[in-house]
């Protein structure tokens, strides 16, 4: 290595020492500091757009230290903002407040860890949101750990609300069928009977010991499902096969970067509503008053979309004026 | 937390700041962690598709007494034709493998034809004519570029005409709402992606440096 | 015979899932069932044949000390490793009382998982963040109408789904604030466009499916 690396190197291991072991924690930065942060970045930006405008990009190296920067800062910021509510994440909250308490719904967790910070979020609002009004939850899994995030996020909704963990009990309000494989071909076997897929469920108990799961053979017995995909397999396969082969209603937590591609499903009222991405899922803890992990997220969301539209800005702004001087 | 969780926290935190020191330039850490994700990866999918797939699809079958005598040998020939896949390896007796390999494109064929017909090609047509001048003047306008819209980027795909006039204007303005929506899957797209890295930040400065609740 | 009788193979298992798409009784939902239970056997097969292959791969770059053959070192001793938990877990837990899962919190398998595999992958895409930064900064111009239009759906999206929008337009009457645009991008312009992509998708992929099922595509078994 050379002698700045090892510098760099050792420079980063004292800053992980003092922030591990000095810093009083936790660390929060009053509003007149956070506003002070965001002019000093502001004017941070400006000076970017003066030396781009002179024909000087700056290395992409900083861009990616103001990215981190912007995405990092937000964690220590005490900002509220006003979420907005899209119309496909509404339609997915009017279908659950037309569910009667006692409602089975069948709750599918198709993403792994990695997907987690968007899906997660959605997933532990839509527990918190189930275990209130009384409705029955059969969790599955088309992703080997789907299973796995849905018992995190129901420790998760017992965590913040002490009291649901007394009155909801395992077997009679939900249960973990655990994870198949098989991709679209499970759901086309559950079409048939749930049990030729889950003989038993995550703890190996039979399926026919667990109550909640007497009088449920097939799809025809559920009243709802809710499908948290990252993925394929995911909510195009319960689409199109649970949807438009056995008419269950299907809403849908996706990732950003899925969401877009499923808006066909959703005009066409082949889905009933739409979780798209961190915001989808802020939206959601908003409408359901459950805020959590994506509330706090957002504003570290708000700063970056913000910090990549003014690089755009900034990049075309450049752009146009040295188009103007050639000609 | 005992001794095994702080030390998964450290360790989980080292290879995160490994693969982030990619944006400072390709180094010998990076490259560890490239492998390191490399090999853990093919582990991973290797376990999983034996206990979920070979254990539990095949094994428990053939070893059921519970079931009929047919219903315990039929899995012996998916297994005979996954062994076949194997053969892939070698370059002499490596064409057996297309016995497999037929009977999942087969399978694949013979199921997606259907349902992405019917889901993906009908509804959605049948989703697509639709009274256009119903409702208020908002619906009119939204009812008219979505049958607009889906009609003229439906035309930009046929290449089977040349586009050229009334074809070739249609399928301009085809071009364009295909621009919007891939404008639009940019924006999700980034959200996605700054979301993976806002959750790893969470990571670094909650449950490791203990910075945040 | 090389190619016959995987031609006759993919006929049958197309014609029986077209047919159990059509009459989900007996016995085609039996097929049906098989096949699918084939599918998952031959799925793990397929994995295990490409992990044995990047096994044999790094071994013939250690054993012929390529350039950065101890990297392959590190992929064949992390594969080892998490294999090697794996099986153990999961043999361990089939005769424990009670019995529990290989990938169970608590298991090693489980620890590799959360501590190793999670951060790594995770990291990896998020990766990308810092890139389409980069990229936007650099390369993302209004060249022409097109590009303007992608650029500009861009903007509203991106500002639309997250508070800063309304905020910047909060002098606007609500039904005008970048919220509500960013909501008729993606239900209207974005709809129309992603259905006419699916629609030709799947007419494409109907056809595509019908002539692998009728023999007339064969490029999937390769050459001779």
């Amino acid at each position: 290595m050379k002698r700045n690396e090892v510098i760099t190197v050792g420079l980063l291991v004292f800053l992980v020492f003092i922030l591990k072991f000095i810093i009083p924690k936790p660390v929060q930065l009053s509003y007149t500091v956070s506003m002070i942060t965001i002019i000093l970045l502001g004017l941070v930006f400006v000076y970017i757009l003066i030396r781009t405008l002179q024909g000087r990009l700056i290395g992409r190296r900083v861009v990616f230290l103001l990215v981190g920067i912007s995405l990092s800062l937000p964690f220590f910021m005490k900002l509220t903002l006003n979420i907005p509510v899209s119309p496909e994440v509404r339609s997915v909250y009017d279908a659950l407040q037309k569910l009667p308490p006692g409602s089975k719904v069948l709750a599918s967790f198709d993403y792994d860890p990695p997907s987690a910070p968007e899906l997660q979020p959605m997933a532990v609002a839509f527990m918190k949101y189930a275990f209130d009004h009384g409705l029955k939850v059969i969790i599955m899994g088309l992703w080997p750990q789907g299973p796995q995030q849905a018992d995190q996020a129901i420790q998760s909704a017992f965590k913040a609300e002490p009291s649901l963990k007394k009155k909801i009990k395992y077997g009679r309000d939900y249960v973990n069928l655990g994870f198949q494989a098989g991709n679209e071909f499970v759901i086309l076997r559950m079409g048939e009977s749930f049990k030729a897929m889950f003989p038993s469920d995550l703890n190996n108990t039979p399926y026919d010991s667990i109550p909640l799961l007497n009088n449920v053979s097939n799809f025809s017995n559920l009243d709802f499902c809710m499908n948290f995909s990252a993925g394929k397999p995911g909510t195009a396969e319960w689409v199109q096969i649970a949807v438009d082969r056995f008419k269950l209603p299907v809403a849908a937590g996706n990732t950003a970067v899925q969401a877009p591609m499923v808006y066909p499903y959703l005009n066409s009222h082949q889905l009933v509503g739409l979780l798209g991405g961190m915001s989808g899922g802020a939206a959601f803890e908003k409408l359901t008053k459950k805020p959590g992990k994506a509330t706090t997220y957002i504003l570290s969301q708000s700063f970056a979309h913000t910090v990549i539209v003014i690089f755009i800005i900034i990049g075309n702004i450049a752009y146009f004026s040295r188009k103007k001087e050639n000609k | 937390m005992g001794f095994w969780g702080q030390f998964g926290i450290w360790l989980a935190a080292l290879l995160t700041i490994g693969i982030i020191s990619f944006l400072y330039k390709d180094n010998f850490l990076y490259k560890a962690c490239e492998a390191i994700f490399v090999g853990i990866s093919a582990g991973y999918w290797f376990v999983v598709y034996y206990w979920d797939n070979l254990y539990k699809k095949f094994y428990l079958q053939v070893t059921n007494h519970d079931i009929t005598t047919l219903e315990r040998i039929i899995p012996w020939i998916g297994f005979v034709l996954g062994v076949m896949m194997l053969s892939r390896l070698s370059e002499k007796i490596g064409w057996l493998s297309r016995w497999p390999l037929a009977f999942i494109v087969g399978a694949t064929a013979g199921l997606y034809m259907m349902i992405y017909f019917v889901s993906n090609a009908m509804a959605q047509v049948a989703s697509t004519i639709i009274p256009v001048f119903v409702g208020d003047w908002a619906t009119i306008i939204a009812n008219f570029f979505i049958v607009a819209g889906t009609f003229c980027g439906l035309i930009y795909f046929f290449f089977s005409k040349e586009h050229k006039g009334a074809f070739g204007l249609a399928s301009r303005v085809g071009i364009w709402f295909l621009m919007i929506t891939f404008g639009a899957s940019f924006g999700y797209t980034v959200m996605s992606r700054m979301s993976l890295m806002i959750g790893r930040i969470d990571f670094l400065f909650g449950a490791w440096l203990g910075l945040i609740k | 015979m090389k190619r016959e009788i995987p031609v006759a193979i993919t006929f049958i298992v197309g014609t029986a899932y077209l047919i159990a798409y059509f009459i989900p009784h007996k016995p085609f939902n039996y097929f049906e069932n098989w096949f699918n239970d084939w599918f998952a056997v031959i799925a793990a097969f397929a994995i295990w044949l490409g992990v044995l292959n990047l096994i044999k791969i790094s071994t013939i770059k250690i054993f012929q000390k390529k350039p950065d053959w101890p990297y392959s070192v590190l992929i064949i001793i992390s594969f080892v490793i998490i294999v090697f938990f794996g099986f153990y877990e999961g043999y361990k837990g089939l005769y424990a009382h009670p019995s529990y899962s290989f990938r169970d919190p608590g298991t090693s398998f489980d620890w590799l998982y959360v501590n190793v595999y999670t951060p790594l992958s995770a990291t990896m895409f998020a990766l990308l963040a810092f890139f389409v930064a980069s990229a936007s900064y650099r390369a993302f111009r209004a060249r022409n109408f097109e590009a303007t239009l992608l650029l500009l759906a861009a903007f509203f999206v991106m500002l639309g789904r997250v508070p800063v929008g309304d905020i910047l337009t909060s002098w606007l009457p609500h039904q005008y604030q970048l919220s509500q645009w960013a909501n008729w991008i993606m239900n209207v312009p974005n709809t129309a466009g992603q259905r006419a992509i699916m629609i030709g998708i799947a007419l494409g992929l109907v056809s595509t499916s019908l002539r692998i099922i009728l023999g007339l595509e064969r490029s999937y078994l390769g050459n001779d």
